[in-house]
């Protein structure tokens, strides 16, 4: 639910760096969700559609990059990934683990289109 | 026309996080220790609010921010009645605090001589695990009758907490819950996080959480 809140700040980000950079238009976005991160991309898709209406986003396309959550164990070292529930170190049965990934949600970049007259910079 | 990609690598929740951040260096140059309540809808925030309060009030000043989704005072009241300052926000539906919020609490808060701020957060386990407030650090409250697989469902809401409260204890001979498997979920996800089983309607385990706590509110000080 708390997608709303972080679909406006998608798009206030993506609506600066498109004008900054003299877009006129913003063809898609390029975000990178972790699967520890607790956002819905559906639910960011769907506030997306609506709040981006008349504003320099419209009509522009959400690319999802998902990462799974990586895991360190702290008794022996090994690295893994979790997919789903938690679970033990595959090797040595500790769950005395630190997250090294899958918190991640960033706006990567955004593609744009550019005026005519902006092709030669 | 052209294309042209713009790189930006950006958090999208660092507008959030600038404002928590302000929040946080605004309560610490007050030496004001200030902690974000975590639960879900009838773990018993309140009640430990309350009784919290009750504890600690001839020793310190608190002061509490009350986030609720509905303009209804029942919480707020409860706390005002003890004499201490309370603020509520409304959050007008949404689901969680966000930095914002807190900071408009702040303003309308007297916050003189206060050493411990209390926010109480939102009911529910996922949203406000992904605002941060500007508190200096958060607690989750789970209770007894939520059932003991809580970490494994939602774990974002358990991960960065310093000290979780698993309240409503008077209620394990009733109810299937291994204390065990709720806290192995818990340590896999927050290592050395100070866990407190305690009851509050009889007060069970309480003492400790209060000590954890003063001892957090002297550091700040």
């Amino acid at each position: 639910m708390h997608e709303l809140a972080v679909t406006e700040s998608l798009l206030n980000t993506a609506s600066d760096y498109a004008i900054k950079n003299n877009a006129q238009r913003v063809i898609s976005l390029n975000i990178i969700i972790g699967e520890l991160s607790s956002i819905i991309d559906d639910s960011v898709q769907f506030y997306w559609d609506i709040i981006s209406e008349n504003t320099i986003c419209e009509k522009s396309t959400l690319i999802f990059n998902k990462i799974p959550a990586k895991f360190i164990c702290q008794s022996c070292s090994e690295e893994f990934k979790i997919k789903g529930e938690l679970r033990p170190c595959p090797v040595c049965g500790s769950m005395d683990l630190r997250t090294t990934q899958g918190d991640e949600f960033l706006l990567e970049s955004i593609e744009i289109e550019k005026g005519l007259e902006k092709i030669d910079e | 026309m052209s294309k042209k990609t713009i790189p930006i690598v950006k958090k999208i929740m660092s507008a959030n996080d600038q404002i928590a951040e302000e929040n946080q260096e605004f309560l610490s140059s007050k030496n004001i220790l200030t902690v974000n309540v975590m639960a879900s809808p009838g773990s018993g925030k309140t009640s430990l609010i309350l009784r919290t309060i009750e504890n600690l009030s001839n020793q310190y000043k608190i002061a509490v921010i009350e986030g609720d989704t509905a303009p209804v005072t029942i919480d707020s009241d409860k706390i005002s009645n003890l004499n201490i300052p309370v603020i509520q926000i409304n959050t007008g539906g949404e689901c969680h605090l966000d930095a914002l919020m807190v900071r408009n609490g702040l303003e309308q808060l007297d916050l003189c001589n206060i050493n411990l701020l209390i926010i109480e957060n939102v009911g529910n386990l996922v949203c406000p695990a992904a605002f941060r407030l500007g508190e200096h650090f958060s607690i989750v409250i789970a209770s007894i009758p939520e059932g003991d697989d809580k970490p494994y469902k939602y774990p974002n809401i358990y991960r960065g907490i310093q000290s979780l409260i698993l309240n409503k204890t008077d209620l394990l001979p009733y109810i299937d819950f291994n204390i065990d498997y709720f806290k192995r979920g818990i340590e896999a996800l927050n290592p050395g996080a100070a866990f407190f089983p305690l009851s509050c309607k009889t007060g069970e385990g309480f003492d400790k959480w209060v000590d954890w706590l003063k001892t957090r509110i002297q550091e700040k000080k």
